[in-house]
């Protein structure tokens, strides 16, 4: 396998969930490949199953009700999708790691900080208790943890919201991961430290070539450090491409949605903000064709609604599930 | 009057150590912070990880026993208020929590959740209580159906809706948001900052806004003070502060937000040095010990409470950031 080869492909993965209500779908077909030592941002709208992506992709999607119908998710020559959960174990912590969205679903609430971080060392690599020591408190001050001593002592109820979300980002990072898979990673940071964390983890890409996959909802992040980017709408990956295409060029009308509804700091305050109206279906609401129809504001035949558009290059490494309607 | 007045507060936890867990220091999270806040007005909270915004919030709703100072809703005191002296009062002061897995009970569906502010407070008859559910969802953009599930079986930003949808469920006239957007993308962001202006609007309602985006802040606030450690470094009119930013400290977050616009990358002048810990806090402007400010040491021992630079604009005072 050469080096330029993508480090991730994703191939029409579809996960659904089994429910009171029946199964639903919520990652329904989609394609990615994540570039070797690049950082690979997914964006859409709250609900649209970037963190389902996820967990598809880490396989801790929430057992038994997550299942992985179809698809395949190619990691170094492997397909994690149908890897023995054993296997998986290993590849997890050892060369994919990854972020959470919520600390504290994350962090163990009766075991100190110290502790958790050194079960992640030890998981991995046998080391002396001084090392394990040392490494944890180098992790700590690595993502800017003041009194990194003292913290290690600490139970996580003890710290705030940004210093239980980077002590979640040490322990993701204190193995070395190859892939790096972080949701939300700096959400509940403010934008000092969001910005420290963010050039962390791009030192440590240089350094070890490390790949990302960063999903944010903030475009500010995207634009500011992704080299491609996907937009997911409702289960499906709608637009993709590299970041400076398609911030100057989006072509679906949901792209262009979201980046109109972006407030900015010369905007008149207290004014409404422009958004784009209604909500993201929810997953027991899927139709099978186009699922913006409804809210893009423009006039549909039933046509149009019950086929899903075709996700094609529309241009050199542009992807766009492409509506004549929609794509400019 | 002022809705909300909160005097020198300090907020300090017990730092234990050694063999028998005896309390050695003192992390002082809230140390010695005074604002009002008046009827329908938003004042925006700022600033970084870990100095101390939302100990301040959760020490005005009294889910903390304040260590000094005094905080007055509506003119009555409430600083060391009784359970049951607080009871009537919670009704009017409620709280949006950042992380919304700390908040909500993840055996309840959410028409327990909604329903549980108004059994507490003894309100309505069960079909109205239904009716006001099936209301709060669709205020806050979800579905009716949602209310038979349960909080884990929602996205993130769905989630945060939920605990929104509670804090506004018995119209209460202050809301304590902290972080009420950072977990929404952009859409349904600009979907519930919409409401929250909406309702404000409509209920006269007064906010404490924190938040670290500050565009979003700036969108939302008629003020907005700037926390560094434990204090308010700068308090201005919300256009003031972000076209004559003063202290160093506010100079830097403008700095650092981030452009939605890859052809505007920047090198970034990131805040250097290590982030300072409430446990020993340094002497003088802790902004300035982190820079290695070359005039740092003239603020040891200076008098750092805010001074009125402009009409309506405070800042703490010190040679060389003033
Ligand atoms: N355990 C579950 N059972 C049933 N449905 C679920 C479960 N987990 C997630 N879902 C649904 O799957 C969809 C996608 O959720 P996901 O968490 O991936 O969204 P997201 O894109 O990460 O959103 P956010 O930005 O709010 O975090 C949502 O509609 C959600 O309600
Ligand atoms: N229950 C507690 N016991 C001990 N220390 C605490 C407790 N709650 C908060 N602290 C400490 O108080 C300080 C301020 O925390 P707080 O949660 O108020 O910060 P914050 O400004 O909200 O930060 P963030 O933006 O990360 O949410 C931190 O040093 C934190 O560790
Ligand atoms: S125009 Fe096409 S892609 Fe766009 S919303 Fe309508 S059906 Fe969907
Ligand atoms: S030392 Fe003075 S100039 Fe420097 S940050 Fe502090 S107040 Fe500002
Ligand atoms: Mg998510
Ligand atoms: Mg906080």
């Amino acid at each position: 396998m050469s080096n330029t080869a993508p480090i991730l492909e994703v191939r029409d993965l579809v996960t659904a969930f089994d429910t009171d209500a029946g199964r639903m779908t919520a990652v329904d077909g989609i394609r990615f490949d994540v570039p070797r030592g690049k950082t690979f941002g997914i964006v859409g709208e709250s609900g649209c199953g970037k963190s389902v992506t996820a967990f598809s992709i880490t396989r801790l999607l929430p057992q038994p009700h997550g299942k992985i119908l179809g698809g395949s998710i190619h990691f170094e020559g492997r397909d994690l999708a149908s890897l023995p959960i054993e296997e998986m174990q290993r590849v997890r912590g050892n060369d994919i790691s990854m972020i959470f969205q919520e600390p504290m679903t994350a962090l163990n609430p009766v075991q100190t900080v110290g502790r958790q971080l050194a079960e992640a060392i030890l998981l991995h690599t046998e080391c002396s208790t001084a090392d394990v020591l040392a490494r944890s408190i180098d992790m700590m001050q690595k993502v800017r943890i003041p009194a990194p001593v003292q913290r290690l002592n600490e139970y996580p109820h003890q710290l705030s919201g940004g210093m239980r979300q980077r002590v979640m980002i040490a322990m993701a990072l204190i193995n070395k991961p190859k892939l790096l898979i972080a949701d939300e990673p700096t959400t509940a940071l403010d934008v000092t430290v969001q910005a420290q964390i963010l050039e962390l983890i791009a030192d440590l890409q240089q350094e070890m070539g490390m790949s990302v996959i960063l999903i944010t909802h903030d475009l500010g992040v995207i634009a500011q450090v992704c080299d491609e980017v996907a937009v997911m709408y409702a289960g499906r990956i709608i637009e993709r491409a590299g970041v400076f295409e398609l911030f100057a060029q989006p072509r679906h009308a949901y792209t262009q949605g979201l980046l109109e509804s972006i407030p900015r700091i010369d905007s008149m305050p207290k004014t409404q903000l422009k958004a784009i109206p209604g909500n993201v279906p929810g997953i027991a609401d899927f139709k099978p064709g186009c699922r913006f129809g409804e809210r893009s504001g423009r006039a549909h035949s039933a046509e149009h609604l019950n086929t899903r558009p075709p996700f094609v290059e529309i241009s050199a490494n542009h992807w766009v599930e492409n509506c004549p309607i929609c794509v400019a | 009057m002022s809705l909300l007045t909160v005097q020198n507060l300090q907020q300090h936890f017990p730092v234990r150590g050694g063999l028998l867990r005896r309390s050695v220091a003192s992390c002082k999270a809230v140390d010695g912070v005074s604002f009002s806040l008046g009827e329908g007005e938003t004042l925006g909270l700022v600033g970084e990880s870990g100095c101390g915004k939302t100990t301040l919030g959760k020490a005005i709703v009294r889910l903390l026993n304040p260590t000094a100072g005094s905080i007055h809703f509506e003119g009555q005191d409430i600083t060391h208020a009784s359970m049951r002296t607080l009871r009537p009062m919670r009704r009017h002061i409620q709280m949006i929590f950042q992380d919304p897995a700390e908040s909500l009970n993840p055996r309840h569906t959410v028409r327990d959740i909604l329903e549980e502010p108004f059994i507490v407070q003894k309100i309505g008859t069960p079909p109205e209580r239904k009716k006001w559910v099936a209301e709060l969802l669709d205020k806050v953009g979800l579905s009716a159906a949602s209310s038979d599930r349960f909080p884990f079986e929602f996205s993130g930003g769905q989630r945060q809706r939920i605990g929104i949808a509670r804090a506004i469920a018995l119209k209460p006239k202050l809301i304590i948001c902290d972080e009420p957007v950072s977990a929404l993308d952009v859409s349904v962001q600009s979907q519930v900052l919409n409401l929250l202006l909406d309702l404000q609007r409509d209920m006269g309602l007064s906010y404490l806004f924190i938040a670290h985006g500050l565009n979003v802040v700036k969108h939302m606030s008629d003020r907005v003070a700037v926390m560094y450690l434990g204090k308010i470094v700068e308090l201005a009119p919300a256009t003031e502060l972000y076209q004559n930013p003063r202290h160093a400290y506010t100079k830097a977050l403008l700095d650092a937000i981030p452009i939605a616009d890859p052809t505007q990358r920047r090198e970034r002048q990131l805040l250097r040095g290590d982030v300072p810990s409430p446990i020993n806090p340094p002497p003088g402007c802790a902004f300035g010990h982190r820079m290695k400010h070359p005039k740092w040491e003239q603020s040891v021992g200076m008098d750092l409470t805010l001074k009125e630079i402009a009409p309506g604009h405070f800042v703490q005072p010190c040679p060389c950031c003033t």
